[in-house]
């Protein structure tokens, strides 16, 4: 309860000093708080704009379920098969660097302005941090690890998933973690850069027509999308890695 | 017999060794070219029999154990288990490794730690956790299933690792330095704790050890390595009489001739 107080009043405070400062705002740009929460109400809670903050959050779902998948799968892939890890690592830090935003005309070109653009965009960045965190975190599997799991007579499946994994997880979900933000960025550019439905095209709609509380609305909501979507995958990390953080607590690591 | 005396490497008899090396030599490659860390190793270890490896840091102990366990292969010579190639670990091998904190897994309880070799080997879940009460009770941890390792002491870890290796019931367990990280009481008692389950599983263990005392005190017959590169410098047999005690047996007069004897070799420059 005082932890939850620590990290709330802060956030409190911002927003009544927003609230008094923008009381009687007249300026186009910074519209009083109490009306962009209203309009927060008006259009994404109730009103038309709730169309929108399903399909981003489809989009989102969808991308990010495939970059984390396939981040896992890929990464465990390549760990295992050591002459493709050699071949590729170098272009694979080469894609993880490269600004996926950048790729936005390659996607339009490629898969049109609808849905599978957007998700494909998302997966694709979501996919390198996730991805390469997986490797890093294998290859760190300590040797005495595997040579108990050769020892135990673990076929090579098993090995994988009830030793490797496992072990590798507390950096695989470091990358899962980073894989998200990723995503969530992606799912407002590629909505903002091309796109007939979701959060980023109502912003950018917003401000092309000079609806100044509709745009602070949509930011309020993506806002609201990164808490929530962070206290999900913080109760998951906590559930998942619960052995990890007491371990860590016990050889007087804090967090 | 309790005077030290050369025992001879290749046991005479009818069984087949469960251990046997034959002119086992291994050489690393390393930047400065070429390491021999093996040079030229032939011993037996008989059905039943408790061996201690010793010698210096650097006599390749843990190379040799590695070659026992299937881990690695010999560059040259053989490694037999049970009359057969060592080609990859074994069934019925068990090892203990000196670092518990690094051989256990910190994600699965100690029970799910002792049941993982039985869900390897797909025994039965009733049997399973039989097996699994049995082996954590003659380790004195019958109600630590439920908790996580790290959650245990230095020597109770240990004891899990014990408890694990002998779950599916090995013929032969290997240990490597398994009490060099814990304290010197809990040291004593997992000594005898050792020589209590070896009688009662009936298994045969190679124990590497630095510490010579360790070695007179549990050992049937001790293989002393010589510096680096490892050969068999000598093998004595112990006869002194079991069960060993702490007190007792380490008073014997015997034993701190086996002591004299042992430390010479050890400390010689050969």
């Amino acid at each position: 309860m005082g932890r939850a107080l620590t990290r709330v009043w802060l956030l409190a405070v911002l927003f009544l000093a927003w609230w008094l400062w923008s009381a009687g705002s007249k300026s186009l740009y910074f519209p009083p708080l109490s009306s962009i929460l209203k309009a927060v109400w008006d259009q994404w809670v109730t009103g038309p704009a709730r169309a929108e903050l399903s399909s981003s959050l489809e989009h989102l779902l969808v991308g990010y379920g495939i970059a984390a998948v396939a981040g896992i799968g890929l990464g465990a892939a390549l760990w295992s098969l050591r002459y493709a890890r050699e071949a590729t690592a170098p272009y694979l830090y080469f894609l993880y660097v490269l600004p996926a935003p950048v790729l936005v005309p390659a996607a339009l070109t490629l898969f049109g302005i609808g849905f599978t653009m957007k998700v494909v965009l998302i997966a694709f960045a979501a996919l390198w941090p996730t991805l390469l965190n997986t490797l890093d975190g294998m290859r760190g599997v300590d040797a005495v690890k595997l040579d108990t799991s050769k020892v135990l007579g673990l076929s090579r499946a098993r090995n994988m998933f009830q030793v490797v994994m496992p072990a590798a997880s507390p950096q695989i979900v470091a990358g899962l973690r980073n894989s998200l933000q990723v995503a969530i960025i992606l799912m407002v550019v590629s909505e903002w850069e091309a796109s007939s439905d979701g959060i980023g095209y109502y912003l950018s709609n917003a401000q092309q027509s000079f609806d100044y509380t509709g745009m602070w609305s949509g930011i309020i909501v993506l806002a609201i999308i990164g808490i929530v979507a962070n206290l999900l995958f913080v109760a998951a990390e906590n559930r998942v890695l619960r052995w990890h953080y007491g371990q860590r607590a016990v050889e007087g690591v804090s967090r | 017999m309790t005077e030290p005396g050369t025992a001879s490497g290749v046991t005479e008899g009818t069984g087949t060794p469960v251990v046997s090396l034959r002119q086992v030599r291994k050489v690393y490659a390393s930047a400065a070219g070429p390491r021999t860390a093996l040079a030229d190793i032939t011993f037996d270890v008989a059905r039943g029999e408790f061996a201690c490896v010793v010698g210096p840091s650097g006599a390749g102990k843990t190379t040799l154990l590695r070659c026992l366990a299937g881990l690695m292969p010999p560059t040259s010579g053989e490694a037999l288990f049970e009359g057969a190639p060592l080609r990859s670990v074994p069934d019925g091998i068990g090892v203990v490794f000196q670092d518990y904190g690094r051989s256990l897994f910190p994600w699965l309880t100690v029970a799910r730690n002792v049941e993982l070799p039985l869900r390897v080997r797909r025994v039965q879940r009733a049997a399973r956790g039989e097996r699994v009460a049995e082996v954590l009770a003659s380790v004195g941890l019958a109600d630590a299933g439920g908790q996580y390792p790290w959650q245990l002491s230095g020597g109770m870890q240990q004891r899990v690792a014990i408890a694990r290796a002998l779950a599916y019931r090995p013929d032969l367990l290997l240990m490597d330095e398994p009490f060099a990280s814990v304290d010197a009481q809990t040291r004593f008692e997992l000594e005898d704790l050792i020589l209590r389950v070896r009688d009662e599983f009936g298994v045969t263990v190679v124990f590497v050890t630095h510490d010579i005392d360790e070695a007179i005190y549990l050992a049937d017959r001790i293989v002393v390595l010589s510096r680096s590169p490892g050969r068999v410098a000598e093998i004595v047999g112990v006869t002194l009489p079991r069960p060993r005690d702490q007190i007792a047996t380490k008073a014997d007069e015997a034993f701190a001739r086996y002591r004299e004897h042992l430390l010479g070799l050890v400390m010689s420059r050969r």
